[in-house]
């Protein structure tokens, strides 16, 4: 890092670490003890990290050579990667042991941060926002200075937001370990993490608009479209959803302002909208660059992205309150959720259908090469998955579905069918570039990932598709005399060999991420050489 | 419009400001409305908030991840209301900040849980679920028997009073004097516990020691509220009184 930065950048680096360190020292003196005055203990260790090794290389390191505006810059990319595969395992980690405790759960250690709902927002926290979220970080500062054929618009911002956001991670995961949750799924963070994460994304959505104004490209390539759409609307419902009254300054504790039936459609309004924005806005962006690019095709249709992009943003936001079929929530709202998620059915399909199209006339790499082979399963299941969610919309199917492993399984072949395959297909295109090669270290060891992944994915969504259907019939099914024939303990136990089958399947897909991780560990440890040796000269062809 | 976009995609500003707009209309249409409409904002007259011990096990409940498992929103559908009984109404948690409707139910719904079961048995139940239900796949909780921390429940009440629900000043200034005294019914602030928030609440040495209160106190009372706080879903759909 420190190597690509110049002098001055440097100071002003270690600046900021300092007010990060200040930031800490004050949260922790603030708090005395608790959760918030770890968190704070947190923040100025890594304040002094950080303190130490820019200081350390001030005046040691030499300086970027002088032409490097005309370079892209690659380390934050290289780094953002490298946080992606560590959250990896860790929040996959997670998954799988939650998912093997509700198979046995003696296996609970008696201490209470090992307890099942602890655990479980560290894995979707673990793998929606360090994974996922470090990898559009990552991927998205690579397609935005391709695309715009310029260099980052400074050098800090990428490490700010960066080192930020993994900050924001870590305070979210230790927190829940330590019983510190707002209890709102997928944004349980406390209130001055969400606070901070206002400031870091702050920085990335700056960093993007003064990247995009350089850009050597009259137009914005659709990539950016997606990453844009993701900024924005992630940031419209971070802070919507997260408002909150803390308890007091100097406490991790915060009731939402939001109650009841408003606090169900705004959470809803928000929860699914991070499946639109979060993980498929963003890796849409993903795919809409590395697919191309990997093919070697351009995008079959120009126009198709257009409609599909704008029905995306336009129905999904409608489409939240599916999640609350027959409840408290006004009826006319739950209609309204269903048509739109139905009407989602067309837009969604259109990005799937222009995907697989691309690789019209690239079949045989597909055949041959396990990368792309990543990319067109991501595709595959991407369709899949939008199908199977504007059917489990639909109010008398979702009358069934709801509250049963059948949604956690169709989450799941979204989230590893579609997201993480799009992630391991860009990694396995970027790595390489990154590190200034032509391939992987061990080219070998990505189909053995691919089957792994396809694999685990297939065994872990067939065996909740098999729970979620049985669940939900035995909760209704009536006897001759009018009786519900199943007692609730009689569907748990019926589970068993599901929830078996469901760790066997994260587990093999763990397994791929690890060999996934120790490839482009290999990879990297083989460039060698400075940091910033594989920054490429702009092109001076356009942009894909 | 393809046009219309063809000219938007250059101009970045432009799109940040169509992204925007076109990703707020669906929010306001159907967030807005539920912050007047009649259905979402009356409240029965007998709706009473939590008291600072079920207050205090609710937080529990939600450090321990228990909506992980557990919803607490009886959906409108036959077999819910013969497995689980009146469908919940809005009303039911308009004092709750978050809600806990949940999404999953890996263990049952609990919105109608208040009384169905002794004290004892969620004692038990919460030591160890294996001993009471062996086939059960709930963690247990050994660690909720530890004291409790009363020390913030004063201002989680004036908290929660700043966003409108009605704790009146007398109920925030005794907040940690009333969870005490509501797990110790013989003593002298049970009176004024009672006259505060009414004969209908629960006063008892929930986890059965009333020398000691633990965090077990809480989370008992807290179950036993569970669908008691008012009587309004019974009258609708039962035709009278639980
Ligand atoms: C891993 C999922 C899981 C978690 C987390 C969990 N439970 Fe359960 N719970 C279950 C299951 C499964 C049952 C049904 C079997 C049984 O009665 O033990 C159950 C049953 C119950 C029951 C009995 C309900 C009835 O009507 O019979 C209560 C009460 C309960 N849980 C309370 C809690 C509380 C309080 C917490 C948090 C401290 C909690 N549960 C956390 C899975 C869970």
């Amino acid at each position: 890092m420190v190597g690509t930065l110049t002098r001055s950048e440097r100071r002003i680096g270690i600046v900021l670490s300092v007010s990060l360190g200040l930031l800490g020292l004050g949260m922790a003196a603030g708090a005395r003890h608790g959760v918030m005055a770890v968190h704070g203990m947190m923040a100025l260790g890594l304040g002094l990290a950080l303190i130490f090794h820019i200081g350390g290389a001030l005046y040691d390191e030499p300086e970027p050579a002088p032409g490097r505006s005309g370079r892209y810059y690659d380390a934050p990319t290289r780094f953002g990667i490298g946080m992606t595969l560590l959250w990896a395992i860790v929040g996959m980690a997670a998954g799988v042991w939650v998912a093997a405790l509700l198979y046995w759960p003696e296996a609970t250690p008696p201490w209470p941060w090992t307890s099942f709902g602890r655990l479980r927002p560290v894995h979707t926290t673990g793998v929606i926002f360090g994974f996922g979220g470090n990898a559009l970080i990552a991927t998205s500062f690579h397609v935005l200075q391709r695309t715009s054929r310029a260099r980052l618009a400074d050098a800090l911002s990428p490490w700010v937001v960066l080192i930020g956001y993994n900050l924001f991670c870590a305070w979210a995961v230790t927190g829940y370990l330590m019983g510190s949750t707002q209890s709102k799924e997928y944004a349980e963070a406390e209130w001055y993490a969400d606070l901070w994460l206002v400031v870091v994304w702050s920085v990335y959505f700056t960093l993007y608009i003064r990247t995009l104004a350089r850009r050597n490209e009259p137009h914005i390539y659709v990539a950016n479209w997606y990453y844009l759409a993701f900024i924005l609307v992630v940031a419209m419902l971070h802070v919507v959803n997260n408002l909150a009254l803390p308890v007091s300054l100097g406490a991790a504790d915060s009731f939402t302002i939001w109650s009841g039936v408003q606090d169900a459609m705004i959470q809803w309004w928000y929860g699914h909208n991070a499946v639109a924005f979060f993980l498929t806005a963003g890796f849409l962006g993903m795919l809409y660059y590395f697919l191309p690019v990997r093919s070697g095709r351009p995008i079959w249709s120009y126009r198709l992205s257009i409609v599909s992009f704008w029905g995306i943003v336009f129905f999904y936001i409608w489409v939240g309150s599916h999640h609350l079929h027959y409840t408290a929530l006004p009826y006319w709202a739950q209609t309204l959720g269903m048509t739109f998620s139905v009407m989602l059915l067309v837009p969604s399909w259109a990005s799937a259908g222009n995907a697989i199209a691309t690789l019209n006339g690239a079949w045989h790499k597909v055949r041959d090469d396990a990368t792309l082979r990543f990319m067109f399963v991501a595709a595959v299941f991407y369709g899949l998955s939008t199908f199977e969610g504007s059917f489990l919309a639909i109010r008398p199917v979702n009358s069934l579905s709801h509250y049963t492993d059948w949604t956690v399984g169709h989450v799941h072949a979204g989230t590893l069918g579609w997201v993480a395959m799009i992630v391991f297909g860009a990694i396995y295109t970027l790595v390489p570039q990154l590190a200034g090669r032509e391939t992987m270290a061990w080219p070998r060891a990505i189909e053995w990932h691919f089957w792994s992944a396809v694999g685990g994915t297939l065994v872990y969504v067939i065996a909740m598709w098999n729970a979620g259907i049985t669940q939900g019939l035995m909760w209704r099914t009536y006897d001759e005399s009018g009786a519900l024939s199943y007692s609730f303990i009689e569907s748990v136990r019926t589970m068993a060999p599901y929830y078996l089958l469901r760790t066997l399947g994260g587990a093999m897909f763990l397994g791929g991420a690890v060999i996934c991780a120790l490839n482009c560990r290999a990879t990297m440890r083989a460039a060698g050489g400075r940091e910033d040796a594989a920054d490429h000269p702009l092109s001076l062809h356009p942009a894909e | 419009m393809l046009r219309l976009h063809y000219n938007l995609e250059k101009v970045s500003m432009g799109l940040v400001a169509a992204i925007m707009v076109a990703a707020s209309i669906g929010g306001i249409v159907e967030i807005a409305p539920l912050f007047t409409i009649d259905e979402t904002v009356t409240l029965p007259d007998d709706l009473r908030p939590h008291t600072p011990l079920e207050l205090a096990g609710r937080e529990i409940y939600v450090r321990e991840g228990c909506y992980a498992c557990h919803s607490q929103m009886v959906r409108s559908l036959a077999d819910e209301l013969d497995r689980y009984g009146p469908y919940s109404l809005a009303a039911e948690s308009a004092y709750d900040h978050p809600m806990l409707w949940g999404s999953k139910r890996t263990g049952p719904d609990l919105a109608r849980l208040g009384e169905k079961y002794s004290d004892a048995w969620h004692v038990a139940h919460l030591r160890d679920p294996r001993a009471v239900v062996p086939a059960s796949i709930m963690p247990a909780y050994p660690w909720l028997g530890r004291p409790l921390d009363t020390r913030l429940l004063e201002a989680q009440l004036a908290t929660l009073a700043r966003l409108g629900v009605p704790y009146d000043d007398a109920m925030i200034a005794n907040a940690e004097a009333d969870a005490l005294a509501q797990s110790r019914p013989a003593s002298d602030g049970a009176a004024a516990v009672v006259a505060r928030y009414g004969e209908r609440i629960a006063m008892r040495a929930f986890d059965g020691d009333a020398e000691r209160l633990t965090e077990m106190d809480a989370v008992v009372a807290y179950l036993q509220s569970l669908g008691t706080l008012t009587n309004a879903p019974y009258q609708i759909i039962g035709g009278g009184e639980q």
